[in-house]
């Protein structure tokens, strides 16, 4: 990491740990990830279920449920007012995590049909974010708020403002949680599987949204989400989380064209848009290892039908396939046998999603 | 909201009708001894002329028109056996303010002590004072209340420096009465207003206003207490009146001349019209309570609104 490049990084993760207690046990939810955000770009962390995306980024909001605590490494944030790095792993007071949330880190939740307070008119809620960020006296603040929801394609905001959740539909309160991660003027917005809880057209218009919003507002976005189709659409970067790590990161056309880790070759393959017709969809066998235990070797090993040798025994590091990919597996190591990527991959180089 | 309002007092005005009618037939089926304290001396003549002047030989029908007349008119009728020739009303209007009086004290201070309490369980749930507020509200739900009024009259007694003689114009000697019958509430509200607020505060809203920055504080006072009242307000108003009716161990404890267990006395005396009366306010006060609840509930909750037809959802 050179000096030159740390203005243009919003934030770093440095071999990151999170520990949850569990009826007696521990589970691993995230084991050892390291990730740069840069300034300004869509960074898309797809995974499974159970694979820690969502934890994850809890943890750069202080947001980790009770039971869970953050173990090792260091997530360092560079986007302060003052231009001083804040080791956000290191704050420990929830007083000192207020100046973080909303003001430097937003976020979106999954589910917009619980994430706004029922009894608040959605003016009072977009307003409070606005004045717990920016200091304004409240006449300014709701001109302020009108102009978020205009911002971010809510017809009669005037009108709008006055109203309850219950009075919006799904998509539109989508809107307005996003109006509400706005309206806090953070650098970064994190959006947890924002469209999964809305219908296909809905989605589009969101993801369209989300778009127009990061130039306007220059926001750096994470965005998890399960379905690829989107981090097509969307993202600038890719990263792929399996059982807590992250096995393959690169740019959008590295991951879509060129994968390089079986797990990412399985995603894909599991693609409804790349499936034949007439025959049944690819699906990835067995079920991922349990976070319970130690996970010895590569944590994809046992359901790769073509896993090496080696995959059971160590843990493959990181292998650089160019400078702004590299990947989580053995068969990049210069003395693994040739292995193939499935025909997927040339399907999709072919033109099948993109 | 206008015409709901309409509509639901016109009901409950049926259900007032509906329960009298019930009470004063099942008055008439009562064995006719009860009406005279020396019934075996009397002459079967007497007694025809007894019930005659009591308008009980008349058919129920017309009897029952007769006692509606007479409620329009906002007579109750005159007391014939607890207080001999008194008006119903007059009785009633001597003891009903101080049980309302208690009740009204005893709400004010169940409401400032339970749901503080229960907003402080919540707010520091499982630790020191959670644990604290747990042990006093099982306390008070498993110990019979006999048990702890008792304590509370032969220390507090002492304490307050007051006589065993409730004497009505001395503030003082409310407080004991007003704080036993708090007691219990104390217990309902915080325990209620906890559970809720823990419900609510691992809802979703409340951890996107955590997101936002809202203090620990704010999110706790504007978003989850706010909403966790909600279901608790329904019951607020039932509440007061079960305070009030059921004051009967209370009142006779302390010799408070309120109306607790007067229904049960005049029961048991056979003075009908008492019953009527008593049954009546009772009445009145629970459909009363029922709906200020679903009113309060409508005020708190946008999402309810009354009498519209409910359009999506």
């Amino acid at each position: 990491m050179s000096d030159k490049n740390i203005p243009d990084k919003m934030l770093t993760v440095e071999d990151l740990e999170i520990k949850f207690d569990l009826r007696g046990k521990t589970l691993n939810a995230v084991r050892g990830i390291s990730l740069d955000l840069y300034k300004g770009e869509i960074l898309a962390i797809v995974g499974e279920s159970g694979s820690g995306k969502s934890v994850f980024t809890k943890s750069f909001m202080g947001l980790l449920d009770q039971n869970g605590r953050i173990t090792g490494g260091k997530v360092m944030y560079y986007g302060a007012d003052d231009g001083k790095p804040v080791e956000l792993t290191a704050l420990k007071k929830e007083k000192e995590w207020y100046k973080i949330r909303g003001h430097e880190v937003a976020m979106i939740m999954q589910d917009p049909m619980t994430s706004l307070n029922p009894l608040k008119t959605i003016g009072e809620q977009i307003m409070e974010a606005v004045r717990l960020h920016q200091k304004l006296s409240r006449a300014q603040a709701k001109e302020k708020t009108l102009k978020y929801l205009e911002d971010v394609g809510i017809p009669h905001p005037e009108r709008r403002f006055n109203q309850y959740p219950h009075e919006f539909s799904g998509g539109m309160r989508q809107r307005v949680v996003i109006a509400i991660a706005i309206a806090c003027a953070p650098q970064i917005l994190i959006c947890d599987e924002p469209t999964t809880a809305l219908d296909v057209t809905i989605q589009a218009q969101i993801l369209e949204l989300l778009k127009a919003l990061r130039h306007k507002y220059k926001l750096s976005i994470i965005l998890i989400t399960h379905d690829l189709g989107v981090v097509a659409n969307i993202a600038d970067r890719v990263a792929v989380m399996y059982a807590g790590d992250i096995i393959e990161i690169g740019t959008s056309e590295d991951i879509f064209y060129d994968p390089r880790h079986p797990y990412t070759w399985a995603l894909l393959s599991s693609l409804p848009q790349v499936g034949v017709k007439g025959s049944d969809l690819f699906s990835i066998p067995g079920t991922p290892p349990n976070l319970f235990t130690e996970i010895k070797g590569d944590a994809f090993a046992p359901r790769n039908s073509r896993a090496l040798k080696i995959d059971f025994l160590e843990t493959p590091p990181y292998f650089q396939v160019s400078p702004t990919h590299k990947a989580k597996t053995w068969l990049l190591d210069p003395r693994a046998p040739k292995v193939d990527p499935p025909p997927v991959v040339e399907k999709i180089r072919n033109g099948g999603l993109i | 909201m206008l015409k709901y309002l309409g509509k639901r007092i016109g009901r409950s005005v049926l259900t007032l009708v509906i329960i009298l009618t019930i009470v004063f037939c099942l008055l008439r089926l009562m064995p006719i001894e009860g009406y005279f304290p020396n019934f075996e001396k009397m002459t079967p003549q007497q007694i025809q002329v007894g019930l005659q002047e009591m308008g009980l030989t008349d058919p129920l029908p017309v009897q029952i028109a007769r006692f509606f007349k007479d409620l329009l008119k906002g007579d109750l009728g005159t007391s014939r056996i607890y207080r001999a020739n008194v008006p119903v009303t007059e009785v009633l209007s001597d003891k009903v303010p101080v049980s309302i009086k208690l009740g009204v004290l005893s709400m004010i201070v169940s409401l400032c002590a339970g749901l503080p309490m229960g907003a402080l369980m919540a707010r520091y749930k499982f630790r020191f004072f959670d644990k604290l507020g747990t042990l006093f509200i099982v306390c008070i739900q498993a110990i019979p209340a006999a048990v702890y009024y008792l304590y509370i009259q032969l220390y507090g007694t002492q304490i307050l420096n007051v006589g065993l003689l409730f004497d009505i114009k001395n503030p003082k000697y409310w407080v004991l009465p007003v704080l036993s019958m708090s007691l219990n509430n104390i217990a309902f509200y915080g325990m209620w207003l906890r559970r809720y607020m823990v419900d609510e505060s691992n809802k979703d809203y409340v951890k996107l206003a955590k997101a936002k920055g809202v203090s620990e504080g704010g999110v706790m006072f504007r978003h989850i207490f706010r909403n966790a009242f909600v279901p608790l307000a329904q019951y607020i108003p039932t509440a007061f009146l079960n305070t009030v009716i059921g004051s009967i161990y209370i009142e006779s404890l302390y010799s408070i001349p309120g109306m607790g267990g007067l229904l049960v006395t005049v029961i048991k005396k056979h003075d009908n019209t008492m019953v009527q009366g008593i049954v009546l306010l009772y009445a009145c006060v629970g459909v009363l309570g029922l709906l200020l609840g679903d009113l309060l509930m409508v005020l708190l909750d946008p999402r309810i609104s009354l009498g519209k037809k409910e359009g999506d959802r």
